[in-house]
């Protein structure tokens, strides 16, 4: 198991080394000249000539990769072209609220989404069958920017000085701060160590640090914020699961093993609690992983609808502004995020199919 | 000799639905009308074609289906209609061996919690009496004791149908309905699982039911056959006697089907005409009649009832009749 993991990860080293090399290519081939970007369309050819020596946009790309490369197996990202600071820093304020969004809408998207399929294969052609299947297929329809706004709208204006009414936009209310938890544990932090940084990380996921420092107001604030959006990103996803779940329950329920689970008398409900419902999890799990996919990418979008400081908005930014090192920085992260999922779906294979754990 | 287990005019249909509004457009008739009684410590084969209800008897004996109709009794009291409670304890007495052992263990599952469920869910004993039990019984059907938290996908498929055995065995039953047990084995494997299954009999002084659409398995374990075409009883005869002179037209024709190592005998085997018929639109009559070589006016129009005949019970005008043409 322990060995199956390492091999995966060191199967990850070429990965990310691709994606590093196409995304440092891709950054650089779309139309534009940074400096125009930055500068503006009025600036002159000396500033802009002055600006593509500074940044080394002068150099042949290999040599341009090349010291990125170097600079990356550092752990430095190097500096935002845009805001001169680095790229990590960037990441530690900006990363914690997309996987905050995104962990949350995957938890939304996974409960609901397969609660919703095992009750329309448990009444397989029933009126809730049919309701639910309905309303999957619309909500695999709707696209996250509309249903954003039209959440934006019913919850934040029509249903405005009611107590239905929830935040449309933002982290925290106005007058409300988060205040990271080694600050009030009073820890001193050394500066600019990895840990620190670290610990940074953790205290921007305002939700998990208010819950460490029992910090209710801050909680309830921070959570309310997140309804919306939330919403919106889970919408898709859990869709697919509760299609995926409803129709790999039925084929499991039809089973021979469930007969004979049938036959020495169990009841229904244990009938799918024990035999059913772990044998069909298998394509929901991958189907899990996949998604995650889907919701980084609609991170981008709900966070831009939300008004959401997160590295998706961060992302769009960039690539307008042509700052390829915010670009490169937050694809790779991305996509190592991407990779450990997908290796924590593959590890979970095993405890769900002991076909899979003795190879 | 006094029956076990004692059938009494069981019926089941199923409703077929149809359309935009699913609705009931007919019955499939499964199984019409069966009464036989099953005497202690013998095996009553059952044979038919695909589709004749065999399986589906099985099911409605061992709880799985309730019956449209009729009765069954085990030890002389009627299960069908009897309270909760004790539907449950009579339950545990009949037990199943399904067909296909590759699919009819959860993967998921070491064998040991497959083969205890059914005592765990009677709440009997704790985790290490259920762990002993399970231990003596895999014993029982001969397999290693180690074997019981290996998971089904590392047994062969001979194991697998002794893990079934043994699922059905550790509730300690007085009648097993085996339903085309060996179906899916080796042929080598089929003669392990037989002999398994006699010695068990003997051992243990089971009751069995032996479902097969292979004859010659019949005639190696029965003591009695029932042969059932279309959801009826067309023929119950001691197993020697209907091998050696069946009676019913169906019956002759199914035993003619038997490959026989002989090609001078090959020309006189019976060939059925036409297809097996819809069992949602059963033809009027008797329903072996579209297909029967011997069929007249009379068996189209009526339904043939089961009568004695010797010590065999035959559901055919012609024989009744005495015509051989």
């Amino acid at each position: 198991m322990l060995g199956y993991a390492l091999r995966r990860l060191l199967i990850a080293i070429p990965v990310l080394f691709g994606i590093l090399i196409v995304t440092f290519v891709m950054a650089r081939s779309i139309p534009g000249d940074p400096c125009k970007a930055m500068l503006g369309e009025k600036a002159s050819a000396a500033t802009c000539e002055a600006f593509t020596q500074r940044f080394g946009f002068d150099q042949p790309i290999t040599t341009q990769l090349y010291i990125y490369m170097s600079d990356v197996l550092r752990g430095n990202f190097g500096d935002s072209i845009r805001f001169s600071r680095p790229v990590t820093q960037l990441l530690v304020e900006r990363f914690p609220m997309t996987i905050e969004l995104a962990l949350l809408a995957l938890i939304v998207a996974t409960f609901a989404g397969v609660t919703l399929g095992i009750i329309a294969a448990r009444k397989h052609n029933s009126a809730a069958d049919v309701t639910t299947m309905i309303g999957a297929n619309i909500g695999v329809s709707m696209p996250v920017f509309w249903l954003g706004l039209m959440l934006a709208y019913i919850f934040g204006v029509i249903f405005k000085d009611t107590i239905f009414w929830l935040p449309p936009s933002g982290r925290l209310s106005a007058g409300i701060s988060s205040v990271p938890f080694y600050e009030v544990w009073g820890w001193q932090l050394a500066a600019d160590s990895g840990w620190s940084k670290f610990l940074e990380f953790l205290s921007n996921l305002y939700i998990f640090n208010a819950l460490v420092t029992f910090n209710w107001p801050v909680f309830w604030d921070a959570v309310r914020h997140m309804i919306l959006p939330v919403l919106a990103l889970a919408t898709i996803p859990m869709s697919v699961i509760a299609r995926m779940t409803r129709s790999s329950l039925l084929d499991v329920l039809g089973r021979d093993y469930v007969r004979t689970a049938r036959a020495k008398g169990l009841l229904e409900t244990d009938v799918v609690r024990k035999h059913a419902l772990g044998n069909a999890m298998l394509p929901v799990v991958t189907i899990l992983g996949l998604q995650l996919g889907a919701l980084l990418s609609g991170a981008v979008l709900t966070e831009s609808v939300f008004g959401l400081a997160g590295v998706g908005r961060l992302l769009v930014e960039a690539i307008f502004a042509r700052d390829y090192p915010i670009i490169q920085g937050v694809t790779v992260t991305i996509a190592v995020a991407y990779v450990v999922i997908n290796l924590l779906v593959d590890l979970s294979y095993s405890y769900l199919d002991p076909r899979i754990r003795q190879q | 000799m006094n029956a076990l287990l004692e059938i009494r005019g069981i019926k089941k249909t199923f409703p077929v639905r149809k359309g935009l509004f699913q609705r009931v457009k007919g019955h499939v008739n499964a199984v019409r009308d069966v009464t036989v009684d099953i005497e202690r410590g013998t095996t009553l084969g059952l044979v038919g074609e695909s589709g004749c209800g065999k399986s589906t008897l099985a099911k409605v004996l061992v709880g799985l289906y309730p019956p449209s109709e009729g009765e069954i009794r085990f030890n002389g009291k009627p299960i069908i209609r009897a309270e909760a409670t004790e539907r449950i304890d009579t339950a545990r007495s009949i037990q199943i061996v399904f067909q296909d052992p590759y699919s009819s263990l959860d993967p998921r599952l070491p064998i040991w919690r497959s083969i205890a469920e059914g005592l765990s869910i009677h709440h009997e004993g704790d985790a290490s009496t259920l762990w002993r039990r399970v231990g003596e019984i895999l014993e029982l059907v001969g397999l290693p004791p180690n074997a019981a938290d290996r998971y089904p996908h590392e047994f062969s498929g001979g194991q697998r149908q002794r893990i079934g055995v043994a699922r059905a065995l550790i509730m300690d039953p007085e009648f097993i309905i085996c339903d085309e047990p060996t179906s899916a084995l080796d042929v080598s494997v089929q003669a392990q699982i037989l002999n398994l299954l006699k010695r068990l009999q003997e051992e243990l002084n089971l009751t069995l039911l032996f479902i097969s659409h292979n004859l010659s398995v019949i005639r190696h374990v029965a003591d009695k056959v029932m042969v059932m075409y279309l959801g009826a009883v067309v023929e119950i005869a001691p197993a020697r006697q209907l091998f050696n002179a069946p009676l019913h037209p169906y019956t002759r024709a199914l035993l003619s089907a038997t490959p026989i190592a002989d090609p001078k005998l090959r020309g006189r085997r019976i060939k059925l005409e036409g297809e097996l018929p819809s069992p949602i639109n059963p033809p009027p009559g008797c329903t072996f009649h579209p297909r029967c070589p011997l069929a007249n006016d009379r068996c189209k129009r009526e339904e043939p009832r089961l009568k004695p005949k010797g010590d065999a019970s035959v559901a055919c005008h012609a024989v009744e009749e005495g015509r051989t043409e």
